[in-house]
């Protein structure tokens, strides 16, 4: 029986492997989204002078997990006259490409150390020789908007439509300046491959972080953010739900956990949004010092290893008898974890691509947040403006002088 | 049954009943939203051909721009369930005429070009072996060995643009 198994393993391992990947990744993207919420919240908060979220859990960790509860046991009414087939199909397709996104993302260099039935595991579920990797994510992208707009539609409610109308009008608008401001940085890597992008810009170990795109490509990576945060409905442009002015814009009629698969959706492309960023302008997984500067990289450990103390140190002065369980368990943790990447070599070399991924990941994520705490919305004549009137000529010039740049190089540039 | 065979009849499948109910859906946005399963599943055949870059402007142009621009014409104006009115009897046997004229149109062509699909399948592969890249193939075609009826097509839908633009202004004035 187990022998069955085993040879119905080997022989799928490829297909096994995956699946449990999928499942992985699913796990942590929806567990980073919860936590998302209580950090957008938190930090809105302290820039406001408030609190936030404090009551459930020590420091309020425990309220991603309240609001998971609360949507899932929330009545769902379904309103009167809404068209049931789309009213329902617009959250599914809402989440499913926006974790579709996701999945095209390679999170790290190398394989796991070990593999898997003669199978290299590589970080990240798409195979790292996706060629079409960039363009893949801009359809995606592209029909992510159908979520948003069929929900505004199948509503049958006037500020969804509304809603849905602006969402769609802000994607057509945006989308070509998005597509527009990468290219810059297409023309340097010579392919659409995200894994050669980033190789691309380590042609030059020793330069570390001044041989990343974001220098060459400042304008291609203000148009292309500005654009990705337009395109992900974020402040300040999240016309579709504006609340000052629509209620909830295009989620107005929809309750409970099809909400919350709107809510997951959003965040989900924030973080891919923020993948890109760093992947294609920042240098995705490479260390922003020189390759020689080998003691960098006892980075990861010198972040954990205080912080899980600091956590320990403010987990046993905690108010809550819960808190002063729970926070120095989890800096022990964190402690632990940095102590291990100094004793274990080989992990930490392993570690520090993903590593710098996700904390470039996060730098991005916190700018988010940072700009929903201190900008206010556009109005929608001067969004359509800035799209079409500043972005879109913007990546086009772009993009000319990208091209102009390299043909010179080609041409007299040092041989 | 190979994999790659049952994805093709999936998405074929996938292909024939969207366009069908396309036709039959009575409310245009339920059209619409066919017409987008239509588009994907052909991206989802031109990927099962090795064509990626072709299935992905298949689906961000298609797919994306376009059909957006469709479902939001159709959500400003908030067309409602179209109405049937008596069609016309005479169009149904000239209508069955042309479908079997096409039909078997394509059918003879498919059967005619068997021979140079698969020599061109073979080019594709030496091409493949030669480490050239199938998107840096399709841009070698546009922009070196057609770059001229290339340029003239944007500049037709460039002159299209500028039509739609004129005639646009002249109807406010």
């Amino acid at each position: 029986m187990i022998s069955f198994f085993t040879n119905l393993l080997s022989a799928n391992a490829e297909l096994a492997i995956t699946l449990v990947k999928i499942g992985l990744l699913l796990f942590i993207v929806l567990t980073v989204n919860a936590y998302l919420t209580w950090f957008e919240r938190k930090v809105v908060a302290h820039m406001q002078s408030r609190w936030g979220p404090h009551r459930t859990g020590p420091h309020g960790l425990l309220q991603p997990l309240a609001d998971g509860v609360k949507f899932l046991f929330k009545e769902d009414p379904t309103p009167a006259g809404v068209d049931k087939f789309v009213y329902y199909l617009a959250p599914l397709l809402a989440l499913a490409l926006a974790l579709t996104g996701i999945a095209l993302i390679p999170f790290g260099p190398d394989p796991l150390p070990w593999k898997f039935f003669g199978v290299p595991v590589y970080l990240g579920i798409a195979p790292p020789d996706v060629n079409i990797g960039i363009l893949a994510l801009f359809a995606i992208t592209a029909m992510g908007v159908y979520g948003v707009a069929l929900a505004g539609w199948s509503s049958n409610s006037k500020y969804p439509l509304l809603g849905g109308l602006r969402s769609s009008a802000q994607m057509i608008s945006y989308e070509l300046a998005l597509t527009m401001s990468v290219v810059g940085v297409l023309l340097m890597a010579g392919s659409f491959n995200l894994k050669k992008i980033i190789e691309a810009q380590a042609t030059h170990p020793e330069w570390g972080i001044l041989g990343w795109n974001i220098w060459p490509q400042l304008l291609g990576f203000f148009c292309f953010f500005v654009a990705a945060i337009a395109e992900t409905n974020r402040v300040p442009f999240d016309l579709p739900e504006a609340e000052s002015e629509l209620v909830a814009g295009f989620h107005t009629e929809y309750a409970s956990f099809k909400f919350a698969m709107f809510f997951i959706a959003e965040y989900t492309s924030m973080i891919t949004v923020s993948c890109l960023c760093s992947i294609m302008f920042f240098g995705g997984w490479l260390s922003p010092f020189p390759a020689s500067w080998t003691f960098t990289h006892y980075l990861p450990s010198a972040i954990l290893l205080p912080f899980g103390l600091w956590v320990i140190w403010d987990g046993i002065r905690y108010e809550t008898i819960f808190g002063r369980i729970i926070l120095p368990g989890i800096g022990t943790a964190m402690a632990g974890a940095g102590l291990a990447l100094i004793l274990l070599p080989g992990v930490n070399l392993f570690i520090q691509g993903p590593f710098w991924l996700l904390s470039k990941i996060l730098v991005f994520l916190f700018v988010y947040v940072w700009m929903r705490g201190t900008l206010p919305r556009f109005r929608y004549d001067q969004l359509m403006a800035f799209g079409w009137k500043l972005l879109l000529p913007l990546s086009i010039v772009n993009v000319i002088a990208t091209s102009f740049i390299i043909l010179a190089k080609m041409t007299w540039g040092a041989k | 049954m190979t994999a790659p065979l049952i994805v093709f009849f999936v998405l074929a499948a996938l292909a024939v009943i969207g366009a069908v109910s396309l036709i039959l859906q009575k409310h245009p946005i339920h059209s619409a939203l066919s017409l987008i399963v239509v588009m994907i599943a052909l991206a989802g055949l031109y990927l099962l051909l090795g064509a990626e870059f072709v299935a992905a402007v298949q689906i961000i142009v298609y797919g994306g721009a376009i059909m957006v621009l469709f479902v939001f014409v159709i959500m400003l104006l908030n067309a409602g369930v179209e109405e049937h009115t008596s069609v016309s009897k005479m169009a149904g046997p000239p209508g069955l005429l042309l479908v079997v004229a096409l039909a078997g149109l394509i059918a003879a062509t498919i059967v005619r070009s068997t021979d140079s699909i698969q020599s061109t399948m073979q080019t594709g592969e030496m091409s493949s072996s030669l480490g050239v890249s199938k998107t840096l193939g399709i841009s070698n075609m546009i922009f070196k060995d057609f770059v001229y009826p290339f340029e003239l097509t944007s500049f037709l839908i460039l002159i299209a643009v500028l039509g739609a633009t004129v005639l646009a202004q002249r109807e406010k004035s």
